[in-house]
Order: C-alpha cells, then sequence, then structure tokens
C-alpha cells in the first residue's frame, strides 16, 4: 500500500499559530465587559464549617460572591459518580477544597479578597496514606474508604506455591506526580437566559465539561456549549478537572450577568488540581527450577484521595496491566482505591499502568537476582508470545514478537559489552554505572467494554468548494490529532493534506467522539475518520459524479455538483468493535483492549556516590504500535513521555502536609530541564494492525509506563542496592547506600 | 501597587510604546493587557518556566520579574517581532522539527533559540541545553527542540539575528 499523506511528516496543522505566538490560548482571550473570577478554598483537610466572616478593608460590595446555595440545578461535579460537590456546603474532605466564588473586574483585587474571606471550622481528624485508609483510622468516604475494588483470578494461584522451586516477595511504592502542563487550568463562561450558558476553555473532553454543566444548572443539553480553546498541555491533566473550573465560571457568571474568566496561577493549579495516584504494590511470585513464572499474587493499591473522580477507572488499568507482556499460567491481581483527605487523584498519562508497571518490572529485576538469573535471560524465558494469554486472559492474535524488541533494545543499546564493561569500572572509583531494562505493553482504548457504551460518532463534510472538515471531539493538546485526522482523511480521499482542516472544536458543532484520553485517537478515532470519509466519498461514486479517476480536481468538480443538485456532503463513523472481542466485566477477564502496544526500554544511568545524584546517560525506548501515520509526531510522543518518565523516577516529589502540597510551585517541584534529558533514542517495529486507520495503534500513554523501572533497575545494577520506591531522589539514595556501608562494617 | 500610574515610553519590536501603568506592574502583564501581545506567555509566574521569555535590550529575560519601570526607555522583542511577511527561520525550524507541540512553551522557546544564536551562531550540543535550560517544555522531552536549534543554525542568515536597526541605536 503506497500511502502519500499518512506516513509522511507534513507541519503541524496548528503549528504556524504556534510558533509565531498568535494561537490562542484562553488567557489570550477578552471579551466585552468581562470580569475575573476567584476561588476561596478551604485550609483544613477534614471538618465541618462554622461561620464565614468577610474582612475589613474590601469593598464587598463590588464583588460578586457565589455559594452553594447558587447552585440552579445539583450540587455536584457529575463524572462517575455523584459524591463531589462543586462547592462544599458544611462538610470539607480534603484542602484546597471550594467553598466560595468571588468575581471582580480587578484582576489584582481578587488575591486581596480571598486572603479576606475568614473561615472557622470544626476540624475533624483526617487520614493521609494508603495504610490509614485500609485500617480505617477515619472513615472519610462510604462505610469502608473503598472507591472500587477489582479481582483478576486466572488459573489456580493457590496450587503454584507447591510447585516453586523460589518464591519471590516484594513491595513497591509510587508517589503523586503533577502534569505540569506549562499551560494552568482555565476558561471563561457566559450566561444569557436566551442561550444558556457557553464556556470556552482549556480541555481534553468537552462532553465531560458538558454533561457535567447540565446537572449543575438544570439546562437542557442544547443550552450548553462548550468551545474547547488552543489546549497548552494536559497528559490527563485537564481530562476532569476543567468540569469543575468550568461550573465555578457558569455560577459566577450567572450571578454577574457578565462574561468570567477564571485562570488559576501555578500555585493554585498545582495545589488544586489532579494528580497521579500515589500507589503501592505488592507481589508475591512462584518460579520453577528454570526460572518460568508459575503464578503470582498481585496486590494494587491506589491513593484516591477524597472523592471517586476517576479512581475506579485509574484502577481499572492499573490493575489489567499488573501482569505487563509475560506469560502467566496462573495470575490473581486483587486491587482497590482507596480515600484520602487529599485533593483527589486523576488523570495523568499511563493513567494507572506506569505504578502498577513499575512495581512488576522492578519486581521481575530483583527475582531474577534472587534466583541468579541476568534480568534479560528471565524476562527472555517468560515474555508473552503470540497465542498465549495475558492476564485477563486474551489471546494475543497481534503477531508481536517480544523476544525480538528485547534483543533489538538490547542491541542497540549495546547492552551486553557495556554490563561487562561497566562491572569492571564499578569496582573503583565513586561514580557507579549501570543498564536497566523494562519490557511492558499499554492497552490502546478504552477498557473492555468501553468503547461501545462510549459508541464514538465522528463526521467528515466537504462544502461545494471540495473543502473537507473533519468533527470530532477528540481534541489537540499538543498530541497532533488534528494533524493526523487531517492526514488520515486526506488520504482516504485522495487529497492534499491541505485540502483538509478541523471544525472547531464546539459541542453545537462537532459530534460526540468520546474523550481524548486513553490513548485511543489516533486508533478508534482515526479508523472512525476513515469510515466516514469512505462513506462521503461513496456519495459521490454513487452519484455518478466520482470513478475510478480520482484526485483533488475531480472531486472538486464532484464535490460542486453534489452540493448544488443533491445537497449537503457527509459521512459518519459509528464505532465498530473488531470481531471476537468478549470481556466480561464482572470476572474481569477476556478482551481488556482492542490492541496493546509493545515495548523495551533500556536506560543506562551513572550513580555518582559522593553527591548520590542520578544522571541518566542514555536511553533507548524501541516500541511497536503499529504502523506510524506520522514519524516526527511519533517519536515526539515518545521522547515526551521518556523524559516524564525520568521526571517520575528521579525528580518529581510532592511533599506532603496533611494532604496539602507544600510545594506547589515549579521552584521546589522539580521537573526535568534542557540539561536533564539524556539523548532520547526512539525506533519503532511497525505491525500494521487490521482495525486502526492504515494499520496504526494507539501510542500516547505507552512511553509513560517504561522509563521509571527501567531507570530504576539500572541504579539497583550500578549500586547493587535494591530500591522500591519512587521518585528516587538523592537523599533516598544517601540513605540506603550509607545503610549497607554500615551493615559491611565501612565507615561512611 | 499602591504608587500612581507613570507614563512608561519603549521600544516593542521596532515601534514607540507609550502605555501608562503602575512602575511595578510586570511587564509580562503591560505586553499581554495594555499592548495585546499575547505571544507572551505566562506558566508560572516566578521566573521558572521561561513562557515569559522576551529580549530586552538583546538580553534574554523573564518578563514576569520584569517591573514596567525597569523598561523606560528600553528596547524590547517579543515572539511577535519575528515572524513579518514570514516565517522567521528559527520559527520556520521550531515547524518543520516538531519543535512545538502544546505551543505553549515555544514562543519562549523561540525568543531563547534567537538569544542563543545570536551569541552561538554555531552552538555544539552543551551550548544548547545550557542555552534553553530556563525554558521548560513538558511535551517534547527538548529532543526535537535541540533539533529545531541545530537545523536553524544551518539556515539562518545572520541578517535574522540582527536587531531591529532602532533598538540597536536606542540601547547605544
Amino acid at each position: 500500500m503506497s500511502q502519500r499523506v499518512v506516513g509522511v511528516s507534513v507541519p503541524r496543522k496548528e503549528g504556524a499559530p504556534k510558533v509565531t505566538g498568535t494561537a490562542q490560548y484562553v488567557d489570550d482571550l477578552s471579551f466585552e465587559g468581562m470580569i475575573y473570577g476567584a476561588t476561596v478554598r478551604s485550609t483544613i483537610a477534614r471538618g465541618r464549617i462554622t461561620r464565614i466572616e468577610f474582612g475589613d478593608n474590601i469593598p464587598w460590595d463590588e464583588f460578586v460572591i457565589v455559594t452553594a446555595k447558587d447552585v440552579p440545578g445539583k450540587n455536584v461535579v457529575s463524572l462517575i459518580t455523584d459524591d463531589q460537590p462543586i462547592l462544599a456546603e458544611i462538610q470539607i474532605n480534603h484542602p484546597e477544597e471550594p467553598i466560595l466564588l468571588l468575581a471582580h473586574k480587578d484582576r489584582h483585587l481578587l488575591p486581596l479578597a480571598v486572603a479576606a474571606v475568614k473561615i472557622e471550622y470544626d476540624e475533624l481528624p483526617s487520614i493521609h496514606s494508603i495504610e490509614d485508609s485500609e485500617r480505617c483510622k477515619e472513615v472519610v468516604w462510604g462505610t469502608d474508604n473503598i472507591f472500587k475494588t477489582y479481582t483478576i483470578d486466572k488459573g489456580n494461584v493457590d496450587e503454584v506455591w507447591k510447585d516453586a522451586a523460589w518464591i519471590v516477595e516484594g513491595e513497591y511504592t509510587t508517589g503523586a506526580q503533577e502534569q505540569l502542563y506549562i499551560e494552568n487550568n482555565g476558561v471563561i463562561a457566559q450566561w444569557s437566559e436566551q442561550d444558556g450558558v457557553t464556556v470556552w476553555g482549556s480541555m481534553q473532553c468537552p462532553f465531560y465539561v458538558h454533561k457535567a454543566l447540565i446537572a449543575l444548572t438544570g439546562l437542557p443539553a442544547e443550552k450548553v456549549r462548550v468551545l474547547q480553546t488552543e489546549t497548552g498541555g494536559a497528559f490527563g491533566g485537564k481530562e476532569d478537572y476543567p468540569s469543575i473550573i468550568a461550573g465555578h465560571a457558569v455560577l459566577l457568571a450567572k450571578k454577574a450577568g457578565v462574561p468570567v474568566k477564571i485562570v488559576y496561577d501555578r500555585m493554585e493549579d498545582m495545589a488544586a488540581t489532579t494528580k497521579r495516584h500515589p500507589s503501592r504494590t505488592r507481589h508475591r511470585t512462584a518460579v520453577d527450577k528454570d526460572g518460568r513464572l508459575l503464578g503470582a499474587e498481585i496486590e494494587f493499591v491506589i491513593d484516591g484521595g477524597a472523592y471517586a473522580t476517576l479512581s475506579p477507572v485509574v484502577l481499572s488499568r492499573g490493575t489489567i496491566h499488573a501482569g505487563g507482556p509475560y506469560y502467566w499460567p496462573s495470575i490473581r491481581v486483587k486491587s482497590k482505591a482507596v480515600a484520602t483527605n487529599t485533593p483527589p487523584h486523576g488523570a495523568f498519562r499511563g493513567f494507572g499502568a506506569p505504578q502498577s508497571l513499575f512495581a512488576l518490572e522492578r519486581h521481575m529485576d530483583y527475582i531474577a537476582r534472587s534466583i541468579g538469573l541476568a534480568p534479560d535471560e528471565f524476562r527472555r524465558k517468560n515474555l508473552l508470545r503470540p497465542g498465549q494469554t495475558t492476564a485477563t486472559a486474551q489471546e494475543i492474535r497481534e503477531p508481536i514478537d517480544m523476544q525480538h524488541l528485547l534483543d533489538r533494545a538490547l542491541e542497540l543499546s549495546d547492552y551486553y559489552a557495556k554490563m561487562a564493561r561497566f562491572a569492571k569500572a564499578n569496582a573503583n572509583g565513586s561514580k557507579k554505572k549501570g543498564l536497566g531494562i523494562a519490557a511492558f505493553l499499554h492497552g490502546a482504548g478504552f477498557t473492555g467494554s468501553g468503547e461501545r457504551y462510549l459508541n464514538a460518532l465522528v463526521g467528515v463534510e466537504a462544502n461545494a468548494r471540495g473543502d473537507v472538515r473533519v468533527l470530532v471531539s477528540s481534541t489537540e493538546f499538543g498530541q497532533g490529532t488534528n494533524t493526523i485526522l487531517c492526514q488520515i482523511a486526506a488520504e482516504t480521499l485522495d487529497l492534499e493534506y491541505d485540502d483538509v482542516s478541523m471544525a472547531p472544536i464546539d459541542t453545537h458543532v462537532v459530534p460526540n467522539s468520546g474523550p481524548t484520553v486513553a490513548s485511543r485517537t489516533a486508533m478508534i478515532i482515526g479508523k472512525l475518520v476513515q469510515t466516514a470519509a469512505i462513506e462521503m466519498r461513496q456519495k459521490l461514486v454513487d452519484a455518478g459524479l466520482l470513478g475510478e479517476d480520482t484526485g483533488r480536481e475531480v472531486f472538486r468538480a464532484a464535490c460542486s455538483e453534489y452540493t448544488q443538485t443533491i445537497g449537503r456532503l457527509n459521512g459518519c463513523g459509528r464505532y465498530q468493535a473488531p470481531p471476537n472481542v468478549y470481556w466480561d466485566d464482572a470476572k474481569y477477564m477476556g478482551e481488556a483492549y482492542p490492541a496493546f502496544g509493545w515495548a523495551v526500554y533500556v536506560a543506562e544511568v551513572t550513580v555518582d556516590t559522593t553527591t548520590y545524584s542520578v544522571t541518566v546517560d542514555d536511553f533507548v525506548a524501541l516500541q511497536e504500535v503499529g504502523r506510524v501515520l506520522h514519524p516526527v509526531l511519533a517519536a515526539g510522543q515518545i521522547e515526551g513521555g521518556v523524559a516524564q518518565g525520568i521526571g517520575y523516577a528521579l525528580y518529581e516529589k510532592v511533599i506532603w502536609s496533611k494532604g496539602r502540597m507544600m510545594n506547589n510551585q515549579m521552584t521546589n517541584y522539580i521537573m526535568p530541564t534542557s540539561q536533564d534529558v539524556p539523548p532520547i533514542r526512539v525506533y519503532f517495529e511497525e505491525i500494521p494492525y487490521t482495525y486502526g486507520p492504515y494499520g496504526a495503534k494507539g501510542i500516547g500513554e505507552l512511553p509513560m509506563d517504561g522509563p521509571a523501572p527501567a531507570i530504576l533497575n539500572a541504579v539497583v545494577a550500578a549500586t547493587g542496592t535494591e530500591f522500591r520506591s519512587i521518585p528516587l531522589l538523592p537523599e533516598d539514595i544517601f540513605t540506603a547506600l550509607a545503610a549497607s556501608r554500615e551493615e559491611h562494617g565501612v565507615a561512611v | 501597587m499602591s504608587a500612581s500610574r507613570q507614563q512608561i515610553r519603549f521600544t516593542v519590536n521596532g515601534r514607540e510604546a507609550v502605555i501608562s501603568a503602575y512602575p511595578m506592574a510586570r511587564l509580562l502583564d503591560v505586553l499581554r493587557n495594555d499592548l495585546a501581545l499575547t505571544g507572551t506567555k505566562e506558566g508560572c509566574g516566578e521566573g521558572e518556566c521561561g513562557s515569559c521569555s522576551v529580549l530586552l535590550d538583546g538580553e534574554l529575560v523573564n518578563s514576569c520579574l520584569v517591573p514596567v519601570l525597569q523598561v523606560d526607555g528600553a528596547d524590547v522583542q517579543t515572539v511577535e517581532g519575528f515572524a513579518t511577511e514570514a516565517l522567521h527561520p528559527v520559527q520556520k525550524a521550531f515547524l518543520e522539527c516538531g519543535g512545538a507541540q502544546c505551543g505553549i512553551c515555544t514562543p519562549g522557546m523561540i525568543v531563547a533559540t534567537v538569544n542563543l544564536l545570536r551569541n552561538h551562531p554555531k552552538p555544539t550540543m552543551e551550548q544548547i541545553r545550557e542555552g534553553l535550560n530556563g525554558n521548560l517544555c513538558r511535551c517534547t522531552g527538548y529532543t526535537r527542540i535541540f533539533e529545531a536549534v541545530r537545523s536553524a543554525a544551518e539556515q539562518v542568515p545572520a541578517e535574522a539575528l540582527e536587531r531591529p536597526a532602532r533598538a540597536k541605536e536606542s540601547s547605544r
């Protein structure tokens, strides 16, 4: 199949406005009469509001003030479980919980006014760890602090222990991680009796906001309109949170009678919005005398924070990925999401999988070391092969060759030669070097029956001039949605890339193609764009306007004729599950995902045992994600994910104090800079996926899963000391190495 | 903010600007709100992320940390000053190499890159890493930004890096 547009690195669709600074982000917009909103938040973790006092020296009569009493519909953030109020009434369940909203035309007066609102509380005891939540030190949610549990039970785990040559146990933990998109959350809302509510904002999922605003306002669907503005990064951090800030702006706009803009500053965004769920994973693994996995018990727990939000779904993905790309004759994964008095944790690229895969890939290295096999050799014996089944008994039908991926990644990283060289060199000198492997997979699209429920719809249309538009609610926030969807439509219609554009993301204009999450845009939405384009083209063929001979000019003439004589020219694509897909939601067994991306990453690190700092010197990222639609964008996704993974592993630590983030600044929450990233060497194996557009699968989240375990495995290889928690900071390495020196009777 | 507004006169992208502002107002806000130059972005408001980078008398600064009184009589260049009719070679390189993803750090990156190439027309990898270390990007992992800088260094004609004529005079 020769392609002209797909597989070519065409310029990013919205690239020119971005490089010239003319792209319009929400804070760049201003409307007639617009005023500014701000949020008064709780300063305690748990308790009851007893009194609210408006302090002196603020012209309160000039302010619009909104409380929970002003909510016209239901006081909830409607998503999955209606447990989270948009504004607290009496009960406070986490620090930074929104209580009051203020608006004023002078942006600079707002911080002073927020500070002048004094709220008194009856404080209640709060809980801030998975352990305190599990033992119900306080019951802060439901009857047992548990949002959700899952059990996967394949084979007969209880029988494997007696035959095991080795039983290896380990516990692994991961910390919260801030998405740290460079554009903070922000929206503008407008309310009119005639048109209802209109919201412009930075977001991933306009129809999530749409749904939430319908519940909040009690307005009918057609009176709620949501438009996405250019979005300066998201990574999951703008999946569910925009429903809250949009709700706030709408409440203020209704009362104010003028448009209201709320844009958080960095400190508020970091303190109040979602982060990656902290996790704890316990592994108990049975291995036979030849180093083959017999079975495992895995217990996976995530801290969901104070409200359910997306935690059940994050937990689901983490649970399904907990067994990784290995063949387990028997495996039991028991998982739960628990409540604490922390702002709710939410979506972040990878969505539970980076947590459980960190634990697994660290544990695989630990097992290898424990039974006397090299990490690559132990993996080689156990990697999934086509025809075998995953932890949910999903048969691998793709012709994926993980052995080959492993071989190639080791070759690209010069693994064996370097390991031998480092082993010698590490004996002397204070700088220890090591290499670490991570093998992993990431499911593309919604889990289980998710895509069937979503029932995504996309449209493609052409005007009389033959200009084509793609209509989806799938948003662009840097990944390349606009570009790849236009490529697919152009390729399918035998047009040029420039002939196709994206309809504005406006819930009054585009159909609901579902949220822009879960590595589903390229694979699921891309396929539907192709289907819609084929349907539209077929209309021209059926009308006798398009034959075998196609191309831009013929197409244009056909569109002109069609629109004049027949009418509107469009096509649509509605989701259809691939054949032979079966998922049992009760047993958590079956086809968890339509397809997986597969990868082997190798990290090379230096641990300086004088400063205890770790540098990543080289990084090989080899993956199979089906056919690559756009080589530059695809590589960009991998490189960006790897950099976030380096931050997750080595730098990014949220410091908590009673559920409040204490380092909510870029000054003291440290993400990788241009001087912290190694050469990131990206390689693709391309096996066309039958049910993806031009053979493509999902790609966006995969690169978040591998870097942290690969880096930690490399640190362990370099130092000979086991590290089981991320982030791994110099002080952690100091503590561990000092302890091990003491043990060995060496002066520190 | 208690001091009264003052008239401040400076050059922005080669044109005279006269504004009335509180002396401690941030240059960032003056550019965005008074002069409608919204290409300069706010990411952190504390000089860490570099999204608000501009050139002040040819020096790379974070405009969120510059009180506007400090620019009285000075020359300021923002991202809007680079593309005239066609894209500036640095902007073109960012577009072609995939140096921009979400785009929010991009204006600052481009300003920082122009500054880097003025100081090091043929930068080494270390000079690129150092020259951009005040500009954070969460999307790209920097790899394609480095490539864009290298590509720009090969293609950019010397005159594209020159400061506007007026600016040279005013800083003398």
